[in-house]
């Protein structure tokens, strides 16, 4: 059964369009990632999901409950980690498991073994004690994550699980992820607008811009759309003669000579590097230096929207994002 | 829809740990009835303000009023406190749970309530020091039975506020267009029948006016209008409030 199917789902707030008539399913045990840049409408699309959005239009199940006619099935069935901190400060880190734990109706026992066992599994059972408040960023995400697991979901939202993380914790918490999805068995669908995130946890992306998907798929046959790696020769000279021999190369697909640079796309370009210095020395060529470029989500990202996520980020910012009110948050 | 009452005890109990540990917060919200009850009360009290009734001395009026002001303010904040909870993103993590909405309502009233009365409590053993004198315990429950609707009338009234605002900005205009007015049509600092009879008009739809009564009635024997007539007034007001807060509440997104 699929852990999540999506039909037409759309959201819209006061006309603006946050979600534009999405369709797509997630098969049970996949890890899912959501790629794109701010104001995409990926949080939008988790807080539908997570019942905690009505849609416009349109229809999800999510371990095969309606999001709309059986909320309370659907809750009880998720787990999730929101974009941001969503723990009681004032409270312990343990106490923090515990309202969440007697919220699902957790008895006494089940309580006292599964909090224990989710502290381990996050490495926070000596902070157990400490007020949250005291936490670190990487701290807090951990208990949040702890915090989703303790009811033993079927499907796990993470929304930027890593964002504003130092590089440590980030890989700490991408272990912790492929660990939990492995161990248990959990659906999980990640948001990230992380490249390396999507690219190093994913077993499918949907690359996600302006409420639409523009590419779903695995993340090495998106980038094989690209055609391979770019190996770009830096030349003495530009050679007009070498350009043509590497262009009836059987495994050269694309050939670029810009100025002296003679940039090719093809299949395992590192292996091919000593054959195209070879070819350069025949030519009377000297190649001054050589770079290649694996491609990576960030290109592919670039092939579907025509724009690097960096570029959207900014673009968001400069259009100002839709929120209700400077607390609205991101979505 | 049945009420799921683990959920309800482990929001209170939530309540309970937050206010243990905001000591100084606690002392913050007793200080402002106290300085009313000592500035006005050494003010006021040789004036002889006309109209108390039964040769009352004024600090003696004024006790209940600061306790009805202590109780309006309280309450309405932790009415409003759900505001605190979207702010910091705890509210998400409440309605992501699969307890039902009024459920939830209920355990923020219970916690709401009980921080509330013992606010209340306090500040009436600090009047007891100061030489305010309680009739007996039939009198005290009374008092308290009033309190508790009181509590409970305005943590409704702060949660449709909370579910209607979404953020903090609109803090000020509630204190200062809702909350004040609601403290001076009440008749906690002064007689009703001082005020000219339009204005007295607007007293009546105040619900901290029957509370106050009440709770003169049950700790000085003199009101305004019958106790028993405040009683069924606030207890009224208290159940209308309550499934208005319940009703905006469930409406309002959490997101």
């Amino acid at each position: 059964m699929d852990a999540i199917q999506v039909e037409n789902l759309t959201k819209k707030f006061d006309g603006f369009t946050a979600v534009d008539d999405l369709s797509f399913s997630v098969p049970s045990g996949e890890l899912f990632g959501l790629l794109g840049p701010n104001g995409a409408g990926k949080t939008t699309t988790i807080n539908m999901l997570a019942t905690l959005l009505k849609p416009t239009s349109g229809r999800a199940r999510v371990a095969g409950f309606d999001i709309a006619r059986n909320r309370d099935d659907v809750r009880r069935s998720i787990g999730i980690v929101f974009q941001d901190p969503a723990l009681d400060g004032k409270l312990t880190g343990r106490e923090n498991l515990e309202f969440h734990a007697m919220m699902y109706g957790l008895d006494r026992a089940t309580r006292r073994t599964r909090i224990a066992e989710v502290l381990e599994l996050v490495e926070l059972a000596d902070k157990a004690k400490i007020l949250v408040e005291k936490y670190s960023g990487g701290m807090k995400r951990r208990l949040e994550i702890a915090r989703g697991l303790i009811h033993r979901p079927r499907v796990m939202f993470l929304d930027e699980p890593t964002l504003g993380l130092d590089a440590q914790t980030r890989r700490h918490i991408w272990d912790y992820i492929r660990k939990l999805n492995k161990e248990t068995g959990v659906s999980i669908v990640l948001t990230t607008h992380y490249m390396e995130e999507a690219d190093y946890l994913c077993g499918r992306v949907a690359i996600m811009d302006a409420g639409r998907f523009a590419a779903l798929d695995e993340p090495a046959r998106l980038k094989d759309v690209l055609g391979g790696d770019v190996v770009s020769l830096e030349l003495d000279a530009a050679s007009e003669s070498l350009s043509d021999q590497v262009r009836k190369l059987a495994w050269v697909k694309r050939v670029k000579l810009h100025g002296a640079e003679l940039s090719l796309t093809l299949e395992r370009g590192d292996r091919r590097i000593p054959e195209l210095i070879a070819l350069a020395q025949k030519n009377k060529t000297t190649v001054v230096s050589v770079n290649l470029h694996k491609p990576s989500l960030e290109d592919v990202f670039l092939h579907f929207t025509g724009k690097t996520i960096r570029e959207q980020d900014q673009d968001q910012n400069e259009r100002g994002r839709p929120s209700r009110g400077p607390h609205g948050g991101r979505r | 829809m049945i009420i799921n009452t683990t959920a309800v005890y482990v929001l209170w109990l939530r309540e309970m740990k937050r206010s243990i540990r905001a000591k100084s917060r606690v002392v913050g919200a007793l200080a402002m009835p106290l300085f009313f009850l000592a500035f006005l009360g050494l003010g006021f009290n040789r004036m002889g303000v006309p109209g108390l009734g039964g040769g009352l001395k004024y600090i003696h009026f004024l006790v209940p009023g600061i306790l009805g002001m202590s109780l309006l303010f309280s309450s309405t904040f932790a009415g409003l406190s759900v505001l605190w909870d979207r702010e910091f993103g705890f509210l998400k993590e409440i309605m992501v749970t699969p307890v039902n909405r009024v459920s939830i309502v209920v355990g923020r009233i219970a916690g709401g309530t009980t921080s509330a009365l013992i606010q209340g409590l306090m500040l009436l053993i600090i009047a007891m020091v100061i030489g305010f004198r309680i009739p007996g315990p039939a009198a005290f429950l009374l008092a308290f039975l009033f309190m508790l609707l009181i509590a409970v009338t305005f943590i409704g009234l702060g949660l449709i506020f909370a579910s209607v605002m979404k953020d903090m900005q609109g803090f000020g205009i509630i204190m200062n267009f809702v909350m004040f007015p609601m403290l001076f049509l009440s008749g906690a600092m002064y007689p009703l029948k001082n005020l000219p009879a339009v204005v007295q008009m607007l007293s009546y739809i105040d619900p901290l006016t029957f509370g106050i009564d009440g709770l003169r009635g049950a700790l000085l024997g003199v009101s305004v209008f019958p106790v028993l007539f405040d009683l069924l007034v606030m207890a009224a007001f208290s159940v209308v409030m309550v499934v208005l807060g319940a009703w905006f509440f469930e409406r309002s997104e959490s997101v």
